[in-house]
C-alpha cells in the first residue's frame, strides 16, 4: 500500500488539480482559450512562469559563472521537508507558511553542506549530494505521510515534486513578483560589485568589499527564487531553470551585461513555452516543460552560436580545409611548372602523374579553380591571379622552411610538412619579418629559389 | 617626525586551515624601492601579501600601511593575483576587467564615469593593451593575460603594489614591459613587492630582497642579502623542521 501511494506520488501529473479537464476540446480550441488571456488561470499560470523565469535566468548567471550549478539543485530538493513540516504544523497550504517552511530547511540544507565540508574531508560534490539526497528523502516520507492523512487527500502538496503552474492563485503570482522585483533591484544596484566577487574574490576582498555577505546575499536571493518557483517548477527540476538559460547565454555572450540579458530572456521564453505546453497537454506538469523548452534554446545555441557555435566552427573548419586544397592545386600547378624549366602550359596527363592521382579525379577539380587557371582542352596554365597566389604560397613554405632550419635548427628533412601546413595561415607582417631576419633569402634549404 | 615605513609587519603569525604557514614576520619596508620576495614552494610568499592585505586572518601580530592599519588604507595598496586563479572564460572585456581596478575608489552602488573610463584607457596604453580594450578576456595569450592584471593594478593608482609571481609564463616582451613598468613606479616614490621564482632575474630586477621560508630570513638591499648562505639557509633542509611542526600543529587539532 505504501509503496503504491509513492508510485502514485511520483506520477504527479495525474494527481495534479487540471484546470483543462474541465472541458474535453481539441488542442487548437485550447491554443485559442490560451491566447485569450481570458481565463484567470491562464493568465495567472503564464505570468508566474515568465517571472520565475526571468528571476531564475537572471540569479542563474551569477550560479553558474561562480561554478556554483550544483548548488542550486541542492537547494531546491533540500526545500522540500520544509514545504512538508510546514504543511504538517499549519493543517493548510497557505504560501507563506510554506515559503517560510522551505526557506528555512533551504538554509539548513547549505548550513548543512558547509559544515560537512568543514568538518570532514569530503570535497564539496560528496557534501552536497549527501545533503541534496537525504533532505530529499525526508521530504519523500513526510510528503508520503500527508498524503496518506485525512487532510492530505486534498493537500495538493505533490505539485511541489513537478510543479503545477495551472493550479496558482493571484496571492501566488503577487509574491513571486515581489520576490523578482526585489531580486532584480539589489542585482542592479551590486552588478558591479556580484560581477568582480564572481570573477575575482580575492581581488575583490583586498579592495575592501564585503565578499562574505556578498556571497550570502547571493544565496539568499537564489533560496528566495528557488522557493518562490517551486510551487510552479517542482523541486526535481527547480535547478535546471537556474542553470539551462544562463549556460545557454554564456555560449552567446562576450560581456557580462549581454548575458544577463540573454539569460533572463531565455528564462522568459522558456517559462511562458512551458506554462504553453503545459496547458495544451492538459495538465502535463510546468516544470518539465520549461525544462524541456530552455533544454532547446541550449541545443540551439550549442550548436549555433556565432562564435562558439559547434555547427559554425565544422563549416569553418571545412572552409578552410576547401580552401587549403584548393591552394595546393594551383601550388602544385606552379611546382609541375617549376619543374619543366619555367614550361608554361602543363598537361593534365603530367600534372596527375606529378600528384600521383588519376587524370578523372583532376579535370574536373582543376576547372572548379575558376580564374585562377585557364585551361584549354587538356592542357592548364596559371592566370595572373593563380600565379601571384602560387608565389605567395611557395614563398611562405620556403621561408618558413629556411627559418626552421637555419634559425630553429631543424633538420632539412623535417621541415617540409610542417610548411605544408603554415604556408596556409601564414600571416603578411610574419613573412615580413622572416625574410628581414633571413636577410631576403633566395634559395630554401632544398637549393630550390624562393619567388619574390 | 620620520615618515612611517611602507608596510610594517610585527610579529605575525598565519594559520591556514590550521597549519602554521608564517611564523614570527618582522617586516619594516620603506617606498620608493622594489622589493622581491624569493623563497622557495611552501613558504608563504602568497600567504605573506594576501596577509598583509588582511586577507588571511592572523593568528598574532600586525599590520601597518604606512603607520594605519590596512583598512585605513585600502586605497593606497594596489594588487596583482596569480594569474591563474581567475576563469580566464568569464564574460567580461580587458577593458571591463581594468575598470575593476577603480571599484574600489567608486564605492558601493557607483557606476563607472568618464574619468574611470580615461584611466583604464590610459593603463591599457602603459602595458600595451590599448588595441584589446573591447576583446573577451578568453583570447589572449598569458603574457597578455598578465599586462591586464597589471593594468588593472595600475587603474588602482597606489602608492604599494603586490605582486604575486607576475613573471610567470610570461613572453620576453611582457617581461620586459613588466620591468619598465616597475622602473616608472620607483622613480615616482612608490613600493613594489614581488613574489619572485628566479634567483637569477631577482638580483637583476630588484633593490631588495626579501628571503621568505615560513619565517623571514633575511630581508635587506640585494647585494648583502644574495650570499651563499643565506640563499643556503633559505633553501636548505634546516629550515624543513618549521613545516614539520606546522604539520603537527594542524594534527594536534584535528
Amino acid at each position: 500500500m505504501r509503496a503504491l501511494a509513492l508510485l502514485a506520488l511520483l506520477a504527479a501529473p495525474a494527481w495534479a488539480a487540471k484546470i483543462s479537464e474541465l472541458e474535453e476540446s481539441g488542442w487548437r480550441q485550447q491554443l485559442e482559450r490560451f491566447f485569450r488571456f481570458g481565463d484567470p488561470a491562464v493568465v495567472y499560470a503564464l505570468s508566474r512562469a515568465i517571472l520565475l523565469g526571468l528571476v531564475s535566468g537572471l540569479l542563474g548567471a551569477f550560479i553558474v559563472l561562480r561554478g556554483m550549478s550544483l548548488m542550486g539543485d541542492t537547494l531546491g530538493h533540500a526545500v522540500l521537508p520544509g514545504v512538508a513540516a510546514a504543511f504538517m504544523v499549519t493543517g493548510q497550504k497557505a504560501m507563506v507558511p510554506l515559503m517560510v517552511g522551505a526557506s528555512l530547511a533551504g538554509v539548513l540544507g547549505t548550513g548543512a553542506v558547509w559544515a560537512v565540508r568543514r568538518y570532514s574531508r569530503l570535497k564539496e560534490d560528496a557534501a552536497m549530494g549527501l545533503v541534496l539526497s537525504s533532505f530529499f528523502a525526508l521530504g519523500i516520507v513526510l510528503l508520503t505521510r500527508i498524503q496518506k492523512s485525512e487532510s492530505g487527500a486534498q493537500s495538493g502538496l505533490d505539485r511541489f515534486l513537478f510543479g503545477q503552474a495551472a493550479t496558482l492563485g493571484l496571492n501566488d503570482v503577487i509574491i513571486l513578483a515581489l520576490v523578482t522585483v526585489f531580486c532584480l533591484g539589489l542585482v542592479g544596484l551590486l552588478f558591479k560589485e556580484l560581477t568582480v566577487t564572481s570573477f575575482d574574490p580575492v581581488f575583490a576582498a583586498s579592495i575592501g568589499l564585503p565578499v562574505g555577505w556578498l556571497n550570502a546575499l547571493l544565496m539568499g536571493l537564489v533560496t528566495l527564487a528557488v522557493v518562490a518557483s517551486i510551487p510552479a517548477v517542482g523541486v526535481v527540476l527547480v535547478s535546471a531553470m537556474l542553470i539551462t538559460p544562463a549556460a545557454t547565454a554564456q555560449l552567446l555572450s562576450r560581456r557580462m551585461p549581454t548575458m544577463l540579458a540573454w539569460s533572463a530572456v531565455i528564462g522568459v521564453l522558456s517559462g511562458a513555452l512551458g506554462a504553453l505546453f503545459s496547458f495544451l497537454a492538459r495538465g502535463m506538469p510546468t516544470g518539465p516543460c520549461m525544462v524541456l523548452a530552455a533544454s532547446c534554446f541550449f541545443l540551439a545555441a550549442y550548436l549555433l552560436a556565432p562564435e562558439r557555435g559547434l555547427l559554425i566552427r565544422a563549416w569553418r573548419r571545412a572552409m578552410r580545409r576547401h580552401r587549403t586544397e584548393r591552394e595546393n592545386l594551383v601550388k602544385s600547378i606552379y611546382r609541375s611548372q617549376e619543374d619543366r624549366d619555367g614550361a608554361e602550359w602543363i598537361t593534365l596527363d603530367e600534372l596527375a602523374r606529378d600528384r600521383r592521382e588519376s587524370v578523372s579525379d583532376l579535370s574536373g577539380r582543376v576547372r572548379g579553380l575558376g580564374p585562377l587557371v585557364i585551361v584549354s582542352s587538356d592542357r592548364v596554365r596559371l592566370s595572373d591571379e593563380g600565379r601571384a597566389l602560387a608565389e605567395r604560397l611557395v614563398r611562405n613554405h620556403r621561408l618558413w622552411e629556411l627559418f626552421l632550419t637555419r634559425e630553429a635548427d631543424i633538420a632539412h628533412d623535417h621541415v617540409h610538412r610542417d610548411a605544408e601546413e603554415i604556408e596556409h595561415i601564414l600571416p603578411a607582417e610574419v613573412v615580413a619579418r622572416l625574410e628581414e631576419l633571413l636577410e631576403a633569402p633566395t634559395t630554401d634549404p632544398h637549393g630550390r629559389p624562393i619567388p619574390r | 617626525m620620520s615618515q612611517p615605513p611602507a608596510v610594517e609587519v610585527h610579529d605575525l603569525t598565519v594559520t591556514y586551515e590550521r597549519r602554521p604557514v608564517l611564523w614570527n614576520i618582522d617586516l619594516s619596508i620603506p617606498d620608493r624601492q622594489l622589493v622581491g620576495i624569493v623563497g622557495p614552494n611552501g613558504a608563504g610568499k602568497s600567504t605573506l601579501i594576501k596577509a598583509i592585505m588582511g586577507l588571511l586572518p592572523a593568528s598574532s601580530g600586525w599590520v601597518k600601511i604606512y603607520g594605519e592599519p590596512y583598512e585605513k588604507q585600502r586605497s593606497k595598496v594596489g594588487y596583482v593575483p596569480q594569474r591563474d586563479t581567475v576563469d580566464w572564460d568569464f564574460p567580461v572585456t580587458v577593458e571591463d576587467v581594468v575598470m575593476m581596478g577603480r571599484y574600489g575608489k567608486m564605492g558601493l552602488f557607483k557606476r563607472p564615469g568618464p574619468e574611470d573610463r580615461a584611466v583604464v584607457l590610459e593603463c591599457l596604453e602603459k602595458v600595451g593593451m590599448a588595441g584589446f580594450a573591447k576583446r573577451q578576456i578568453g583570447n589572449l595569450s598569458g603574457g597578455q593575460q598578465q599586462r591586464v592584471f597589471l593594468a588593472r593594478a595600475l587603474a588602482q593608482d597606489s602608492h604599494i603594489y603586490l605582486m604575486d609571481e607576475p613573471f610567470v609564463g610570461v613572453d620576453a616582451a611582457t617581461e620586459a614591459a613588466i620591468v619598465t613598468l616597475l622602473e616608472e613606479m620607483r622613480e615616482k616614490g612608490r613600493l613594489a613587492m614581488v613574489v619572485h621564482h628566479d634567483l637569477d632575474s631577482a638580483r637583476e630586477y630588484f633593490d631588495s630582497i626579501l628571503l621568505l621560508n615560513m619565517r623571514v630570513v633575511a630581508c635587506g638591499p640585494t647585494e648583502q642579502v644574495f650570499t651563499s648562505e643565506l640563499l643556503r639557509k633559505t633553501y636548505g633542509g634546516r629550515l624543513t623542521i618549521l613545516s614539520d611542526v606546522s604539520e603537527a600543529v594542524a594534527q594536534a587539532q584535528r
